[in-house]
């Protein structure tokens, strides 16, 4: 180790500083990364196996994929699925909220628990549940086309709440209620101080939990492969049905254009969650 | 806060549609498979409750028992996996220079952001046969190879690729890699949230990195730690997507089991008495969990 001794001597706590600190922590992000990278870069290769020899770049199989009728039927349907879900849980979640913040009822904490219930409970069994459900009260299974995804979307909702009532919750504990009393002795009815005071300051968690929600209604695969018939597929099972069999470069194609919405996501959720934090805490 | 009876038309209001919902789309769909659980199957479709406990005896037949008892093995040996690696990189974000804090976060969250299903896809296009893996190992193979002939002993021999793809390591690697972001966040959380000048008094005083790890950070750190576990080990015990996408025919999870009775098999008594046995399994974790963060917050 002399040889890579710093020339400042490190203080006791500089860990990160350390050689096999950095090391270690740029392995893991190799780790992390390097599948998806290369899953990345190759689906620009131009060679029809997926092989790992790089033989020059193309778009052409960007073009096939977004050619690819049943798979953008598939996107179709998980964005669709994504942003009804995301909406009604949004409103949802923060109604939960707001009843757990603002009031004392009997039975309150098992409706606490239950309200995280399905942050715990393993996917399997949601999943499961949701095909014993809607089997046994006989959901139709031949609506017309956004009506056709009603089965997957109330699952979604019933996974994707829970997560907005948690972010919004933490968002109301720096609430000041003397705000909201203020506007009442002013003349507010409830509705009003509600709109236009507890609002406003609820927004940010609104956001962040919408975001939340589109990200995990769009991520799902377990739930929604127990819930979905041969004319609802979403995305990821329409990948899952593709990848059971075969690496190809359409696939890594669909999945970059999924992986950059992501990133994008991410960094307006990482935006509004700066910007959370920065606002001055009430009390 | 405010007693619902004060204002029982504004708590109606704001209560009923979460609750209804809650009610209605989860706790009568669980309800229902826990019934199920207790039922036999008469005819193709129709499952007859009739308050059994056969279902539940069939599932800790050896076959199913094993297969239940080598899920924790798996999930236990991923957390174990998760800690190890997890824990140096959490200590280096809480002790990275303000710049680089945010940036290292953001690292190890996009891929917890990214697509489990696209996740998984990409490690299998790493690990499969004709996979990057192997060909770099190949590639490697080969130079040595050609080194030894060089130096005039025996050439090794053509490169046979490593069957990495569609067994038990696959199905840890592929958890380890799935679930390393869940372990590494609440253990950042933990870290961040410690007094620094207890680990340099312990320090100053002469103790190692190591012994220092060991008897402050750790006991301090124990709560997040644990939430760190039990974050990681629960979804790796339920884990469908990884042991059916990289296992092998002998790597099932408990997950790929219940799904099996439901969408092949077509036992579904059987299926929801394995359900709920995963869900009392997860239960139990949690519990666990709560008990022990109490304990360590009343020790502090």
């Amino acid at each position: 180790m002399s040889l890579f001794k710093p020339r400042v001597p490190l203080a006791p706590l500089e860990y990160t500083k350390r050689l096999w600190m950095r090391a270690w922590v740029g392995l893991v992000l190799f780790f992390l990364y390097a599948p998806l990278l290369t899953l990345i870069a190759f689906s620009f290769n131009d060679s029809r196996r997926g092989n790992v020899v790089w033989r020059g770049f193309t778009f052409d199989y960007y073009e096939k994929a977004l050619n690819n009728e049943s798979l953008m039927i598939a996107m179709g349907n998980s964005l669709t699925i994504a942003l009804i879900s995301t909406i009604v849980s949004v409103v949802i979640g923060a109604l939960a909220a707001v009843m757990l913040w603002r009031f004392r009822f009997p039975g309150k904490t098992a409706t606490e628990g239950a309200m995280a219930l399905p942050i715990v409970v393993p996917e399997i069994c949601m999943g499961v549940a949701m095909l014993v459900f809607f089997a046994k009260i006989g959901f139709p299974t031949d609506l017309p086309w956004p009506f056709s995804l009603g089965a997957i979307i109330i699952a979604h909702i019933t996974f994707c709440f829970p997560f907005v009532t948690m972010v919004v919750r933490s968002r109301l504990t720096s609430f000041n209620r003397e705000e909201e009393e203020a506007a009442k002795d002013l003349g507010a009815t409830e509705w009003q101080a509600f709109r236009d005071v507890l609002l406003p300051h609820m927004k940010p968690g609104l956001v962040a939990g919408a975001l939340l929600a589109f990200t995990l209604s769009l991520d799902d695969f377990v739930i929604t492969f127990f819930t979905s018939g041969p004319n609802t597929i979403t995305f990821p099972v329409k990948v899952y049905s593709m990848v059971r069999f075969s690496v190809t470069p359409e696939v890594n194609a669909a999945s970059a254009l999924l992986i950059a919405l992501t990133v994008i996501l991410t960094t307006i959720a990482l935006k509004v969650q700066s910007r959370m934090g920065g606002t001055p805490q009430g009390h | 806060m405010q007693d619902w009876k004060l204002n029982r038309a504004l708590f109606a209001s704001i209560a009923s549609a979460p609750t209804l919902w809650l009610v209605l789309f989860f706790i009568v769909p669980l309800g229902l498979v826990w019934l199920y659980s207790f039922g036999t199957n008469v005819g193709l479709t129709e499952i007859d409750i009739s308050g059994t406990f056969a279902n539940y005896a069939r599932a800790l037949e050896p076959l199913y028992l094993g297969i239940f008892l080598k899920s924790v093995w798996i999930a236990g040996l991923t957390t174990v996996i998760c800690l190890v690696v997890g824990f140096p990189v959490a200590l280096a974000i809480v002790f990275a220079t303000p710049k680089w804090r945010p940036w290292l976060l953001l690292g190890i969250m996009l891929p917890f952001w990214t697509n489990l299903l696209i996740r998984t896809y990409a490690l299998m296009a790493v690990l499969r046969t004709e996979g990057f893996a192997n060909q770099t190992i190949g590639w490697m193979w080969d130079k040595w190879s050609g080194l030894m002939t060089f130096a005039g002993l025996q050439p090794l021999g053509d490169f046979t690729p490593l069957p990495l793809l569609y067994n038990n390591f696959a199905v840890v690697l592929g958890l380890v890699y799935v679930h390393l972001p869940f372990m590494v966040l609440p253990l950042y959380a933990a870290l961040d949230r410690l007094d620094k000048s207890l680990i340099e008094a312990s320090l100053d005083l002469g103790a190692g990195h190591v012994r220092t790890l060991l008897s402050i950070v750790a006991p301090l750190a124990a709560p997040g730690i644990i939430s760190g576990i039990i974050i990681t080990f629960v979804p790796a015990l339920g884990a469908y997507l990884t042991p059916d996408l990289l296992g092998g025919t002998d790597s099932q999870m408990i997950a790929n089991v219940i799904e099996r009775q439901f969408k092949r098999a077509n036992d579904w008594p059987f299926g929801a008495a394995l359900s709920f046995l995963l869900m009392y399994a997860t239960f139990i974790a949690i519990a666990f969990q709560a008990m022990k963060s109490r304990q360590a917050e009343r020790r502090q």
